[in-house]
């Protein structure tokens, strides 16, 4: 088995509602991904799977346990260097796409090159060209999100979670505002990206159907693991 | 540099799509640029201004004045105080110095001109007519009186253009007129070519009437004068000369009875004053830069609040707090900038059509201090406002709806 690049262990997330109340979002919760996988976490609303993929997306820190993504401790990074690991090896992909409606198709895909402070080994510009021909949105280039499909506009934030060559994809209900033909696409595109490109994917749904297509299904409910 | 390009890019691509907002944002800071800038180069102006009317009457010209009028300050001191003091004497002793080319004393008076049926307020200059040369002041139509006039106390004047022009008409047609001032009769034997000037309390001697001064001792029973311009050989002569008028008049007043002062003095002491009265009217002006700025911190917060949900796309992507702190920091300079680079614009607009007739000017320092200001004004007020933008917890920024 490859190495694991998401490593929790006993991690918990709380909530404090205000006065006494607490919601206990995660608890003691263990999970492994590994390089290359394809899995989907699934369960219920309020099960906490969404609360998973912000803490190993890096945008909230667990209350307590122990994140490791890619070799590092989260807890031991300050915000900078969370952000950089956001940038560098992360790609998000949300269920409402969330493109930036000001900025072109284009625009958008580059959009995280103006966050990279690494060197980059390869041209922005053509990427952004290879990956805008690739999923077919090349003639778009220059609209505004809000001038093309719910199905294009996911493309497009397939392409912007791309640019800077992450290993990981995590998708928030990549599907959930497309209809069936179109949320079809999509998951094609993104099976793809795993056997052809290698990328690990994570992704977050309540439909049995698109859990069913990834490789591993991961059932959270109440917080926890369940199979 | 890129990142800044980016930023600053991002900044204006913004802007584009809120061109009204931005442009009333703006506004503020416009009008504080404006003002400032405007008050600053009529400053300049007015001092410039002043500085012709000097020159014009000639640059190696000395006054002698009663009175002490500069104190130990440089500045106006005791000027009520003061009363006209020389007599012919005094000018008999002044044309005796080495140096001065030329003496004329001058009296004051104002009163009533009357003639062809019109009456008008006018100032009454009683002197020589070493006055009109050293004056640089030429004859228009018919003469200068004479120093026979002068000696023969005769009835004769001399007219400012303007005030020619107002009584009869047409300024040719004065000479040989008379003219009623004070209820005495005076012929008029000649109209002075337009000098110019005037206007902002200088003197307009296009509009004076002239007289000589012995004639004048009708007005003056004293034969007192109010002050004495002496004209010297060159203008190297001047400090000079200064010391030699001094020394003969320690003779018989003592030495904080009057004053001998080149026009560079008055135009010292002037330009002070104008300096004070700008610094002051340029603060006041410095208010509505003020109100600009909080303009820009109010909207910045709306603007913030707005793309709260942007902000957390853009933390998903990478962008540090830092990144996004810039990002508001360089919208809020832009914004300011932009305002302030049209009001200098317009600024600059407003003084290149009045320039023809009022010598204001933009100098390069209020140039860069308005621009300076506004951005200053942009990262004072700006910072604000990013600083909470770069707060937000990029979960709790990506979740607002």
């Amino acid at each position: 088995m490859t190495p694991s690049i998401i490593s929790l262990r006993k991690v918990s997330k709380i909530y404090n509602m205000g006065g006494d109340v607490i919601f206990t979002a995660l608890k003691s919760l263990d999970l492994d991904i590994h390089e290359g996988e394809y899995a989907a976490i699934v369960g219920p609303s309020g099960s906490g799977k969404s609360t998973l993929m912000h803490i190993i997306g890096l945008l909230d820190k667990p209350s307590g346990g122990e994140v490791v993504i890619n070799g590092k401790d989260i807890s031991k990074l300050n915000d900078d260097q969370t952000s950089t690991l956001r940038s560098e090896f992360v790609g998000f992909v949300f269920q409402q796409f969330n493109l930036i409606n000001k900025l072109t198709i284009k625009e958008n895909i580059l959009l995280p090159i103006q966050y990279a402070r690494k060197k980059l080994d390869f041209d922005p510009d053509q990427r952004a060209d290879y990956l805008m021909e690739r999923f077919g949105i090349i003639s778009k280039k220059d609209s505004f999100p809000n001038k093309i499909s719910g199905g294009q506009q996911q493309r497009v934030a397939i392409a912007r979670a791309l640019i800077m060559k992450p290993k990981l994809i995590l998708a928030d209900e990549p599907t959930g505002n497309l209809d069936t033909k179109t949320g079809e696409e999509i998951m094609t595109l993104l099976e793809e990206l795993n056997k052809k490109d290698n990328i690990t994917i994570l992704l977050v749904t309540h439909e049995p159907d698109i859990a069913e297509r990834t490789g591993r299904q991961i059932r959270i409910k109440d917080g926890e693991v369940v199979k | 540099m890129n990142y800044l390009i980016g930023i600053f890019k991002s900044a204006l691509i913004d802007f584009g799509k809120n061109k009204g907002r931005t442009f009333l944002t703006s506004l503020g800071i416009l009008i504080g640029v404006l003002s400032v800038v405007l008050l600053m180069a009529a400053g300049v102006g007015l001092k410039e201004y002043i500085k012709q009317q000097f020159e014009s009457l000639g640059t190696n010209l000395l006054y002698v004045m009663p009175g002490n009028i500069f104190g130990s300050g440089g500045s106006f001191s005791s000027a009520g105080g003061i009363a006209p003091l020389f007599d012919e004497k005094d000018i008999q002793n002044l044309k005796r110095v080495g140096g001065a080319k030329l003496v004329a004393p001058i009296s004051r008076k104002s009163g009533q001109l009357t003639s062809e049926g019109k009456t008008e307020v006018v100032t009454m200059y009683t002197t020589s007519n070493d006055f009109f040369t050293a004056t640089n002041m030429t004859i228009g139509f018919g003469n200068l009186f004479s120093e026979s006039d002068n000696t023969g106390m005769n009835r004769v004047a001399v007219l400012g253009p303007k005030l020619a022009e107002t009584i009869f008409g047409e300024a040719g047609l004065a000479v040989g007129k008379n003219v009623r001032f004070e209820g005495q009769s005076f012929r008029v034997v000649g109209v002075t070519a337009p000098k110019g000037g005037g206007g902002l309390g200088g003197p307009d001697f296009d509009t004076f009437i002239y007289i000589p001064f012995k004639t004048g001792y009708i007005f003056n029973p004293d034969k007192k004068f109010l002050e004495v311009i002496v004209e010297a050989d060159s203008e190297n002569d001047l400090a000079t000369l200064k010391t030699s008028l001094s020394t003969q008049l320690l003779k018989r007043y003592k030495s904080d009875q009057f004053s001998v002062v080149e026009s560079t003095d008055i135009l010292n002491t002037i330009s002070s004053i104008f300096n004070i009265m700008n610094v002051v009217l340029v603060a006041i002006a410095g208010i509505s830069l003020l109100v600009g700025g909080i303009g820009i911190l109010n909207i910045m917060y709306v603007t913030v609040t707005e793309r709260i949900k942007e902000i957390g796309i853009r933390r998903a992507l990478g962008a540090r707090s830092g990144d996004i702190l810039w990002q508001f920091m360089a919208e809020a300079v832009v914004l300011s900038v932009f305002g302030g680079a049209m009001g200098l614009g317009l600024a600059a607009l407003i003084v290149y059509f009045i320039h023809p007739i009022f010598p204001a000017y933009i100098t390069l320092g209020s140039i860069a201090l308005s621009l300076g200001t506004s951005s200053l004004i942009g990262i004072v007020f700006g910072v604000f406002p990013a600083k909470k933008a770069s707060d937000l917890s990029p979960i709790d920024a990506i979740r607002y709806e």
